[in-house]
């Protein structure tokens, strides 16, 4: 058969594809959106985390009273064991000072988010960083390259070693009481976990036959780097992102429920008002239940997108 | 003169211990002392088992591995000194098809993108616009279709994705091409379109090509000369004919008689050569011969001394103390390391269809199977280059 035959049937192949088909390719990216559409997991993700970040920006003007009021002071009685539950007045019922449950977790939802949010980015961030020096550092840089991602990464097993929670706890002990050390605690807590991500992720890319490709081609090492293997190591990075803003909400409950979060009670925050609530678990169980399962409820969000996204994103999974 | 000219390349991987230090402990001899020439316009047919070092040389004359000792010269510049600078300007000159066709096209760029990366770093065209217009042109040529420009490497086909890899190498206009295995990883009908689209290639661009592969059909279809590798050196080269109608070197007859003839009246009566145990770790290659260990043929002299590649007449190389001794029969295989089941013209159907037996063969059958080897491995060519032209 001719060369010439042969590209005229394919082209004539391309014209009927290009019937079916829209004229640019599917990005990789693309792909995994549609793969996204089609996954009831990544969906009920989605409509939760929806839910809660539309709580977290309305809830403060929908909440039905005032989250630090008192304004029910003189039916709660914490001492004597007297509480109120849920009624018409107030849908949650009141807690241990008299104050409007319902309309504190309405406005401890942002709270919530912004502690998670937050503290991601800032693991995210400074661990993609790390992560990127170290990864380019292995494949650019030879001898010295390969001494500067040792001392990176001993750096980060020292940190990956200590429990999460109490590196938590350290960071926050030595900053002090307030929200930003919170959210700084849980952040640096998840540092090491992108930056070694990443670099490992880059490593594996960077031993693939397309880098070697682009090396062949004559292309400069820190391009290959940028355009080439960063790009493709993203994905794993991602997910844990998603992933860690449910552990990121975990975490800073449990700071303030062991009394290292925000020292200003008044401010709910949806982990403050768990460990408030745990002291009256005999009496009025329901109080404690309500932020509990709001977190419960976020973080499984969180892990359902986020687990969803990693199929998407698997390239062995692609159909 | 020569378009490529190795002299005497060795390519060894230190093998490292320690935790803090890192100690060298050892050295992988992937690559160990390979001197050959690619003319101009030619292919050069690489072949070889797994593990027998032929990728990595491969990689050595891209100097994608670094080059222990030797020279690696394109057209009157050693490639193995060149600074990193220039080195990466000479690439162009030096383009690779790569094995794995999907593994090799990066999956987040589409094909304008991966096509036209090496143009930009070379400066080939002034603008996009005009690199879009010669990919068009190449992309023609290896036929594939105009619009394939917008689209990614994961929805084309095995045969379009090497058909894409085979153009990234071309937009670059090289002098010398490298095929890693180019049809390994491909069905068998697609392979022999592959195979003939970079013969077409050849012949209206002039391109030169190092073919590394470890199908011996392939090979022989399109090379020009072919040099036999075994644990990282060369034990035989001659130009392609020569080497399938007459092999010389214990371990090229091995691997022809490996190739099964369709004929089923020819696979019985034909000369037969199993080796034994595995390719030698090339971290600790054996002393002498690097063959020794498995040649059915092999004398005390084997062991001691390494043979030189020497030309055994016709530009036929070979790399063994006793080609000659083997080729007249006086030399008969020993040992139960190998089995050599000689050719047998008169003997019954029925019993030579059985399994090859661990016993050596007696003494004055192996002399016989002297003469009749070489008809035997010429039936077996003959078979296999048809087998070739059937696909075309």
């Amino acid at each position: 058969m001719s060369l010439t035959t042969t590209a005229s049937k394919i082209d004539r192949l391309a014209q009927l594809t290009a019937r079916t088909e829209t004229a640019s390719g599917a990005s990789l990216w693309r792909e995994a959106m549609r793969r996204m559409r089609a996954s009831k997991m990544a969906i009920i993700g989605a409509v939760i985390i929806a839910g809660f970040v539309l709580l977290a920006v309305i809830g403060p003007w929908i909440a039905p009273y005032s989250p630090t009021d008192q304004t029910w002071r003189g039916e709660v009685f914490s001492n004597r064991g007297e509480f109120v539950g849920a009624r018409a007045e107030n849908w949650f019922g009141l807690d241990h000072l008299g104050r409007d449950l319902f309309s504190r977790m309405l406005v401890g939802a942002r709270q919530t988010l912004l502690v998670g949010v937050v503290s991601m980015l800032i693991g995210l961030l400074i661990g993609a960083f790390v992560g990127i020096v170290s990864g380019a550092a292995v494949t650019l840089g030879g001898k010295t390259g390969r001494r500067i991602d040792d001392a990176i990464m001993r750096v980060t097993d020292i940190l990956l070693a200590l429990p999460s929670l109490l590196l938590a706890v350290s960071v926050a002990a030595v900053m002090g009481q307030s929200l930003t050390t919170v959210m700084i605690a849980v952040g640096v807590v998840q540092i090491p976990v992108f930056a070694r991500l990443l670099r490992g992720s880059m490593l594996a890319q960077g031993g693939s036959d397309y880098v070697l490709a682009a090396r062949s081609l004559g292309i400069r090492k820190r391009r290959i780097v940028l355009t080439q293997i960063l790009p493709n190591s993203l994905s794993p990075v991602i997910v844990q992102a998603t992933l860690s803003l449910a552990t990121a909400i975990i975490e800073a409950a449990a700071l303030s429920y062991l009394g290292l979060g925000n020292p200003d009670p008044a401010v709910p925050e949806w982990g403050v008002m768990l460990s408030a609530a745990q002291r009256f678990f005999d009496n009025e169980p329901m109080m404690s239940m309500y932020p509990a399962v709001g977190i419960v409820i976020t973080a499984l969000g969180f892990t359902l997108l986020g687990e969803a996204m990693r199929e998407a994103l698997d390239p062995k999974l692609r159909g | 003169m020569s378009l490529l000219e190795l002299d005497g390349v060795k390519v060894h991987f230190p093998v490292k211990k320690g935790i803090l230090f890192d100690r060298t402990v050892g050295h992988v001899y992937a690559v160990d002392g390979i001197s050959l020439k690619v003319e101009a316009g030619q292919t050069y047919g690489l072949v070889g088992e797994s593990g027998c070092g032929k990728t990595t040389l491969g990689r050595a004359v891209l100097r994608l591995v670094d080059v222990t000792d030797g020279s690696v010269v394109l057209d009157g510049t050693d490639v193995a000194k060149l600074p990193e600078k220039e080195l990466r300007s000479f690439r162009r000159r030096l383009q690779m098809v790569f094995q794995d066709p999907l593994g090799s096209l990066n999956p987040r760029q589409n094909i304008e993108s991966i096509l036209s990366e090496g143009m930009a770093a070379h400066g080939i065209g002034a603008n996009q616009e005009e690199r879009r217009e010669r990919i068009r042109e190449i992309l023609a040529k290896v036929g594939l279709p105009a619009n394939a420009l917008s689209r990614y490497p994961h929805e084309f086909s095995g045969g379009q994705r090497q058909r894409i890899g085979i153009a990234r190498a071309l937009v670059l206009e090289p002098d010398l091409i490298i095929c890693d295995e180019p049809v390994s990883a491909l069905d068998v009908s697609i392979q022999a379109q592959v195979i003939n689209l970079l013969e077409e290639l050849q012949e209206s661009m002039g391109l030169t090509y190092l073919v590394i592969a470890h199908d011996l059909a392939v090979v022989r279809h399109i090379s020009d000369v072919i040099g036999v590798m075994y644990l990282g050196s060369l034990v035989e080269e001659a130009p392609s004919d020569s080497l399938y109608e007459e092999p010389l070197h214990p371990y090229t007859r091995a691997l022809m008689s490996a190739v099964p003839v369709p004929d089923p009246e020819v696979e019985e009566r034909r000369e037969r050569i199993l080796l034994h145990g595995d390719l030698p770790s090339p971290a600790n290659p054996p002393a002498g011969c690097r063959f020794h260990t498995r040649c059915p043929w092999a004398q005390p002299k084997c062991s001691e001394e390494r043979p030189e590649l020497t030309d055994a007449g016709g530009g036929h190389k070979v790399a063994c103390h006793f080609t000659r001794e083997i080729q007249d029969g006086t030399l008969t295989p020993a040992g139960s390391d190998a089995v050599v089941i000689p050719a047998q013209a008169e003997a019954p159907a029925e019993e030579t269809a059985k399994e090859p037996e661990p016993a050596a063969p007696e003494s004055g059958e192996a002399a016989e199977s002297g003469d009749t080897s070489a008809t035997a491995s010429e039936d077996v060519s003959e078979d296999v280059s048809e087998d070739v032209s059937e696909d075309k």
